[in-house]
């Protein structure tokens, strides 16, 4: 685990490094995670450690995000005076996106899944 | 005796124990409360950690930042886990790839949607312009929308609560948005999703199944990226566009 761990920070580093250095707006650890993919690909997959490490890591991804959210309390007094736009924006953008990649992403797989089907004799 | 009592809360609210302490028990009751609801969306970990802290900070008075000094610690470990993400994204490479053209094509649709949906009925009704400038960017994951918000002109702390709540709604309703559509295919679901909804809806979708929560990762690192790259152009732009 603690050398899986190690393995993570280290792609971490590397990747806020580049991040850093060619100031690039993209955060660090989006690259780290784009340079493991690419060390994965090479190397024909995870060990087991890694595995097992990042799949408890990722088990609890939801707890990551609790610090950040209890943020909230700071902002008591523009959610006061913006809660109607914000909460609108918020839940009806969300289901947009949902909906607009979904439908998407669905009629062009669909497409392609039914070409070979409708061909002749097969 | 009282006096000890408040010496050991004075000892306590300046160390990181109890911020730590606090954050891990509070998600321990939310799971806790997820799993006995037969992991129902609506019973979102997060929601829950989220109300149960923030409950807690205004009742006993404490600064966030007091708390956030204890806290930083699960925080910091957002970084790892992102890395970690390339190794369920390796397991699905094989599908991933075989549908490269169409999720290519469905993040920028999806990505623009969220975007400017966002900002545009927040303009509707009237929010200010940093709190549209914070809006635009809350699909995609917190440091990215962070930055982005920044270079917008919108107020970055206030961009990780928009895109928390974001991240909350996708993964508490998005199983009925994409049901009343009948979409079925957990590759679809999971994109949408990670799309939408980044980390949090990633998290949901790992919950659901493994290829729901690798197509989740692609899309939420997709579209951090390309919302990095256009916002910041496309935003101005916009603005433009509706000024006069």
């Amino acid at each position: 685990m603690i050398a899986a761990l190690t393995l993570l920070l280290v792609f971490q580093l590397v990747g806020e490094v580049i991040a850093r250095g060619l100031a690039l707006p993209v955060p660090g650890p989006v690259i780290g995670m784009a340079l493991l993919f690419l060390a994965l690909m090479l190397r024909g997959g995870p060990g087991e450690d890694l595995r097992q490490t990042a799949g408890s890591l990722l088990q609890h991804l939801s707890l990551l995000f609790v610090p950040a959210g209890t943020g909230i309390v700071l902002y008591g007094d523009r959610i006061a005076a913006e809660w109607l736009p914000l909460l609108v924006a918020l839940f009806l953008s969300t289901f947009l996106a949902i909906a607009v990649t979904a439908l998407a992403l669905a009629a062009l797989t669909r497409r392609r899944r039914n070409t070979p089907t409708e061909e002749p004799g097969r | 005796m009282t006096p000890n009592l408040e010496e050991i809360w004075v000892y306590l609210s300046t160390t990181p124990l109890l911020g730590l302490t606090l954050t891990l028990l509070a998600y321990q009751a939310a799971f806790w409360l997820y799993k006995r609801a037969g992991f129902h969306p609506i019973a979102n970990p997060v929601l829950i950690s989220v109300a149960i802290l923030a409950t807690l900070l205004l009742v006993t008075g404490t600064p966030y930042q007091t708390y956030f000094d204890g806290a930083q610690f699960v925080h910091f470990l957002l970084g790892p886990a992102t890395v970690a993400l390339a190794i369920p994204l390796h397991a699905q490479w094989p599908r991933l790839k075989a549908m490269a053209g169409p999720l290519l094509l469905a993040l920028v649709a999806g990505s623009l949607t969220a975007a400017l949906s966002a900002w545009g009925i927040g303009a509707l009704l009237g929010a200010s312009r940093e709190s549209l400038m914070s809006l635009a960017p809350k699909s995609v994951t917190t440091p990215i929308a962070m930055g982005v918000a920044e270079r917008l002109g919108g107020l970055p702390s206030l961009t990780a609560v928009l895109v928390i709540s974001a991240g909350i709604i996708g993964a508490v309703a998005g199983r009925t948005v994409l049901n009343r559509l009948r979409i079925d295919d957990h590759a679809v679901r999971g994109f949408s999703i990670g799309l939408a909804s980044h980390g949090i809806g990633t998290a949901r979708a790992f919950q659901v199944s493994e290829q729901a929560g690798a197509f989740a990762a692609l899309a939420m690192g997709l579209n951090g990226l390309l919302t990095a790259l256009s916002l910041p152009w496309i935003m101005p732009w916009v603005e433009r566009l509706f000024a006069g």
